[in-house]
């Protein structure tokens, strides 16, 4: 393979990844893609899910929480909205925040934005227990 | 000349206070690494997305149906400024510097007959600006209940504007906040947000004659991205500003401390003369009724 992809990503708190890398694959909001060294100039939102680096036959998951993704020949750069290292996740905080989530959305007395906001938060934290 | 016990006293008393700057200096640098380290480590983030956003603005710079949050909303009367400042004081003029900034600003934009609205974040600015312009202030919110401030509050904050903008409340929104330059310089700064104006020496990355790729389309890329770059910068502002006010605290306690201190000195010099004094006096007392006898 010639060279290698120059992978950036970043949340608004801290750059979580900056190096390079074989091959990154991006949950696009339209279907998830890989990206290769010297990919075409590409930008795509994202889907919450998992991207995945793979290096040298190494694989790293990090979970991220829709954002963007921007290949440019310098490199795939990846603006996450939240980004966790799957392994740094933990299951039973998981397990509670969906358990809270849960009981926000059957609150009947609530705003209907509120429960509409902790439904699409369940969602997303659906997709991140079955991704462990 | 105040007696020997009054002396007594306020040398206590200028003591005690120099105990609290002391400790007050010690918490600001302590909070100031942890700030200015949370700020260093937003930038990337912010960086990227202006890279980003010069990329995808070139592209939709000559599209008529640009989004309103890039193109503008073709007029300027009514302007809305973001004073961001902290919730506390003791810190040297961090606060009053923005204040007086925006209310240049303000002084500014009013004598050309614009409409001015205020939203103030952090509740010094607000006590400040309440006196002269509480009629312009249209929001308000501060952190004195939040712990620390997150992503997460930016949100919030965006949010509210983005809802203003939409509702056609107003037409251009300038972000004040203090720019974190270094431990000594904290430079009050506006920054127009709304719209969104590319920032220089940022370019739109060279493609070698490649065609660019959306997906889903520009215009959905620009409608999730203007959003989400006006709370970035928000943010930013939020992390710079905890930065400066720590770093301004700092310096201010510090300038406290060792004015305490001299104070100290010239008032214990007073009292030991005072002191002297009266020794001498009771001698020549002493003295002189020896003398008499």
């Amino acid at each position: 393979m010639a060279g290698k992809l120059h992978f950036n990503l970043v949340s608004p708190e801290r750059q979580l990844v900056s190096e390079d890398v074989d091959q990154v694959d991006v949950p696009g909001s339209e279907g998830v893609f890989g990206v290769l060294p010297n990919h075409a100039p590409f930008m795509s939102t994202m889907a919450p899910g998992v991207v995945r680096v793979l290096n040298g036959g190494e694989e790293k998951r990090i979970f991220v929480r829709g954002g963007f993704a921007d290949v440019t020949p310098a490199g795939l750069t990846v603006l996450a909205e939240e980004a966790v290292f799957v392994a740094d996740l933990d299951r039973e905080e998981l397990a509670r925040r969906i358990k809270s989530c849960e009981a926000a959305v059957a609150d009947d007395e609530a705003q209907p934005e509120t429960r509409q906001r902790a439904a699409a938060e369940l969602g997303q934290l659906k997709e991140l227990e079955a991704s462990l | 000349m105040p007696s020997l016990k009054e002396l007594k006293n306020r040398i206590g008393s200028v003591k005690s206070t120099k105990k609290i700057t002391k400790a007050k200096q010690m918490v600001a640098a302590a909070k100031l690494r942890r700030a200015e380290e949370a700020a260093k480590a937003a930038r990337p983030y912010a960086v990227e997305m202006e890279g980003v956003l010069a990329n995808l603005s070139a592209a939709a710079k000559d599209n008529p149906n640009a989004p309103r949050l890039l193109a503008g909303t073709g007029s300027d009367e009514t302007q809305l400024l973001i004073v961001a400042t902290a919730d506390k004081g003791l810190c040297g003029a961090f606060n009053s510097n923005i204040v007086r900034l925006a209310r240049e600003r303000i002084v500014a934009l009013q004598a050309q007959g614009k409409i001015v609205k205020l939203v103030c974040v952090g509740r010094k600015g607000e006590d400040q600006l309440r006196r002269l312009y509480g009629d312009l202030i249209v929001w308000k919110t501060n952190f004195v209940e939040t712990k620390s401030i997150g992503f997460h509050e930016a949100q919030e904050i965006a949010e509210k504007v983005l809802e203003m903008f939409r509702a056609g409340e107003f037409d251009v929104a300038t972000l004040f906040y203090g720019e974190f330059k270094n431990v000594v310089s904290q430079v009050p700064t506006a920054q127009q947000i709304i719209p969104a104006e590319a920032p220089d020496g940022v370019e739109a990355p060279d493609l070698k004659g490649a065609i660019y790729d959306y997906e889903p389309d520009e215009e959905e890329i620009l409608r999730t991205l203007l959003p989400r770059y006006v709370a970035v910068q928000i943010f930013r502002a939020l992390l710079e500003n905890i930065a400066s006010e720590q770093a301004a605290s700092m310096t201010a306690m510090d300038n406290a401390t060792r004015n305490a201190g001299e104070l100290i000195d010239k008032l214990t010099l007073q009292y030991n003369r005072a002191r002297q004094a009266q020794i001498t006096k009771e001698l020549i007392e002493i003295i002189s009724g020896a003398e008499a006898l």
